[in-house]
This record gives structure tokens, sequence and C-alpha cells, in this order.
């Protein structure tokens, strides 16, 4: 076994990315207090509907349903584009990532339309505390979630141009802590909002 | 390199899987109203915990031995926090909910 010999700069450059993965972690760990804390006042927020409409009344579960399914297969196709960047092939990680990024402008569509269709009915954001709660916290994902869809595409931009550097390569690393954790968040919006909402 | 590729590829299709098993109980439930309504609740809560930890082991591969001791540890402190903060809230407002209206 030779391994060629890490020069220190090199060396020095992957502890770089090493923290900045441990720096995104923290980052992320943050989110997740935020979102927790959306949650417990959503759960606490449920009666507060001011006479107005419930969850009961809004929600669908066929949309809820293909909104986890887009969600879920999206982060799948992003580990696969993870999996082709460790491989080396360019032309399959701009591939992967373009199908993940349909998915979730998928996912994006059918949650503002389901916000506008609410909204329309009445059921916005200002109708009662219930719904304040619903549209902070499934909002709130919402924003994350065309965050990192701007983000697949300035990485597909400098994947394609600058090709798989080891700067590239850990900012999709990092890209892809903040897919699944997206993701990881929706498990919670549909087990403690839409499923519960619609016994 | 070469043998590491499909073990990581099954990682997130074994992943993917149980995930899309561990939504799709809770979601047939809800469908059909094939349980009463408390044990479709308890099988919702216990569907979604299960599901976060094959996310966190599957697709964010976290585990004891290769993931960062800083990362676990904080992963760790987060859910001290939330455990505090979402329980203490829910022990606040419940509490004051039942002595104003009686």
């Amino acid at each position: 076994m030779s391994v060629a010999p890490m020069s220190a700069h090199e060396r020095e450059e992957i502890e770089t990315h090493e923290q900045r993965a441990l720096g995104f972690w923290l980052y992320l760990m943050g989110d997740a207090v935020i979102f927790a804390l959306l949650f417990a006042t959503y759960a606490i927020m449920i009666p507060g509907t001011a006479g107005g409409p419930t969850g009961k009344q809004l929600f669908e579960l066929n949309n809820a349903a293909l909104e986890t399914a887009l969600l879920l297969v999206s982060s799948m196709t992003f580990g696969f584009a993870s999996l082709q960047a460790k491989a080396g092939n360019r032309g399959a990680v701009l591939l992967w990532l373009a199908i993940t990024f349909v998915l979730g402008v998928g996912f994006v569509f059918l949650e503002v339309r389901e916000f506008t269709g609410m909204i329309a009915k009445g059921a916005g954001p200002d109708r009662s505390g219930f719904l304040s709660a619903f549209f902070t916290l499934v909002g709130t994902h919402g924003v994350h979630v065309t965050m990192g869809l701007i983000w697949i595409v300035v990485l597909g931009a400098q994947v394609a141009l600058k090709g798989l550097t080891l700067p590239v390569t850990s900012r999709l690393q990092r890209l892809g802590l903040f897919w699944h954790f997206l993701d990881i968040a929706w498990v919670g919006i549909f087990s403690i909002v839409y499923l519960p909402g619609l016994l | 390199m070469e043998h590491q590729t499909p073990h990581a590829l099954r990682s997130y299709l074994i992943g993917f899987v149980l995930a899309v098993i561990l939504s799709a109980i809770p979601f047939w439930l809800v469908y059909t109203h094939a349980l009463p309504p408390q044990r479709t609740l308890l099988v919702i809560g216990i569907a979604a915990v299960l599901q976060v930890l094959v996310h966190l082991r599957f697709f964010l591969h976290i585990n004891f031995t290769t993931t960062p001791r800083e990362n676990v540890l904080a992963l760790v402190f987060t859910c001290i926090l939330l455990f505090l903060m979402v329980g203490g809230s829910f022990w606040i407002m419940f509490d004051l909910h039942s002595r104003m209206l009686i």
C-alpha cells in the first residue's frame, strides 16, 4: 500500500472542512430546537380554533401522503448524488441533483397550493391561533426546503463549472445533511399535524 | 473504495424501504380508521420515533463508531434541551389550561 504523502497544506484543508462539518451540524441542532418549539406551540394551539375551521376540515390526507413521498424519494436521490460524488462521476452527480431538485419543487408546489387554497377559503394564518401556529410551523419547513432548492442549484452550478474538487464535495456533504434533516422535520410534521388532525 | 460503494448504496436503500414502511403504516391507519383513535395515535407516535432513528442511522449515517464524538455529543445535548423545553412548555401550558378553564 503506497499512500501519497499528504502535504501540510492538504491536511490543513481537510481539517478546515471537518471543522465546517461540525459547525454546520451545530447549526442543524439549533434548527432542530426551533422546529421542536414550533411543534410544541402548534400542539398547544390545536384547540385554539376561535370558532374557525379545524384541521379535520382543512387537511387532505392524499396531499400529505404525496408530499411525504416526494420528500422521502428526494432524500434517497440526494443520497445517490452523494455516492456518485464519492465515486467521482460528475455527470451522475448532476443528474441525481436535478432529480432531487424536481422532486423538491413538486413538494413546494403542493404546499403552496395547499396554503393558497386554505387562504382562499378564509382559513389563513389570521383566522385563529391554531392556524397561525399551523402556517408558522409548516411554512418554516417550506422556507427551509425552498432554501435547500436554491442551494442545490448553486452547488449544481459549482459541480458543473468547478468539478468535484475538495471544497465542492465538502459543500455537497453539508447540503446533504441539510436535505436529510428537512426530511426528518417533515416526519414530525405529518406525524403531529396532518395524521392526528385527520383522526 | 470499490467495495465501499455498494455497501453505502445498500444503506440508503435499506433506509428508504424502512422509511416507506414506517410512513405507510400510520397513513394507512388514518385512511382506513382500522384502530380506535387512541391506539392510532400511539402507533403514529411510535412509527415517527422509529422513522427519525432510521433517517439518522441510514441517511445521516450517525453511529457510535465513525461519527465524530463532538457531533454525537451535540445531538445528545440537543435531545436533552428538547426534552426540557418541549416537556416544560406542555407542563406549564396544560397546567394553566386546567386551572383556568374549569
